[in-house]
């Protein structure tokens, strides 16, 4: 009895997990390739209005990202009168300091690019829907002000009915 | 006698490349970098008054409360397009819609070239999203345009013509929208 015990455990296949390691490596690989890394941890609440004639930028590397929305922080700047907040990098900025902020944006963002990449530097506005104009307004000038003129407005793809 | 090689544990293989995995879905976000894109002007010190005849300006107003008007006529934004189509294109050479000039241009020869520019002008206090919205109708107002010469001289939709032609079509129709000074209702006490 013992015997007979013995030999059926022995006969038990074992699953061969050695082409698992195979497929986990292809999806690692496949989401390296579609996804792109998060570079900064967005401080700002936004959700981007929708549109339905948008192009796709071509260079990742090319984009540089200002955000502008309501903190999702208190203790974040603002910039009066409302209570919205001007993302660059890493850090929301104070009312006084934003024209030297921007200004040194758009500078290190230039500086970090070739001759050859600087007229196609794109700076994306990723702005919440709810924000008024007048903050874009002074973000545009700005921009103008420092001869970044190549911007986006972020959107997301409107699905048609 | 040769005894069978002892196989390399390869069970943890699948752990280690789940962790790696689960890693990068957590650091990297999937949305592609999409927008409108736009050509800010650069940057005057002053403001230079520009002679621009009457006739060759469309001058589109969103207002605080969010309304936009056309020529001083109120319109939804559903109308929009059709009312920038009809400027930029002067079907029927309306003597009070924008001049034509007649440019050659490479691939297509003599074309009339709309001299129309749309004046887009906004208050302080419009909301970003009514704006975009704008922006997009009358962006697919110049595609729509484009996408019919494309169509009469080419054959193809604009999108699917090569860098060479495209830019032909861009000259054509060429995409014209100023940005006026903003206004600020809250300032005028209006």
């Amino acid at each position: 009895m013992a015997r007979f015990k013995k030999e059926n455990t022995k006969e038990l296949p074992e699953i061969n997990t050695g082409s698992m390691s195979d497929i986990i490596f292809m999806f690692l690989f496949f989401f390296m390739v579609i996804t792109n890394m998060r570079e900064t941890n967005v401080k700002v609440k936004f959700t981007e209005p929708s549109a339905t004639e948008i192009q796709k930028l071509e260079k990742k590397s090319l984009v540089e990202t200002i955000y502008i929305g309501e903190p999702l922080n208190k203790n974040e700047n603002t910039i009066p009168p409302g209570k919205i907040s001007v993302q660059l990098n890493d850090q929301t900025i104070k009312q006084e300091d934003l024209e030297t902020q921007v200004q040194d944006f758009i500078a290190r963002a230039k500086e970090s690019r070739s001759d050859e990449d600087k007229n196609k530097l794109t700076f994306s506005l990723k702005v919440d829907k709810n924000v008024e104009m007048r903050y874009v307004n002074v973000i545009k000038t700005e921009l103008r002000k420092n001869n970044a003129l190549k911007i986006s407005y972020a959107t997301r793809k409107k699905v048609e009915n | 006698m040769a005894r069978k090689t002892p196989g390399i544990n390869t069970g943890s293989m699948a752990d280690i490349s789940f962790l790696l995995l689960t890693f990068f879905l957590l650091t990297s976000s999937i949305n592609t970098e999409q927008g409108i894109p736009r050509r800010l002007p650069p940057h005057a010190t002053e403001e230079v008054k520009e002679q621009i005849n009457e006739r060759n300006v469309l001058n589109v107003v969103v207002n605080f409360k969010n309304e936009i008007s056309v020529n001083s006529q109120i319109v939804f934004i559903n109308q929009l397009k059709d009312k920038a189509k009809e400027f930029i294109e002067n079907p029927y050479d309306d003597p009070n819609l924008p001049v034509k000039e007649t440019k050659s241009i490479d691939y297509i020869g003599d074309y009339r070239v709309s001299q129309g520019v749309i004046s887009l002008k906004n208050d302080q206090s419009t909301s970003y999203d009514v704006y975009i919205q704008v922006q997009n109708e009358l962006e697919k107002a110049v595609n729509e345009l484009r996408d019919k010469v494309s169509l009469q001289y080419f054959g193809k939709k604009y999108e699917l013509l090569d860098t060479a032609l495209q830019s032909a079509v861009k000259k054509a129709v060429p995409m014209q929208i100023s940005e006026a000074k903003p206004m600020d209702w809250s300032n005028t006490g209006e």
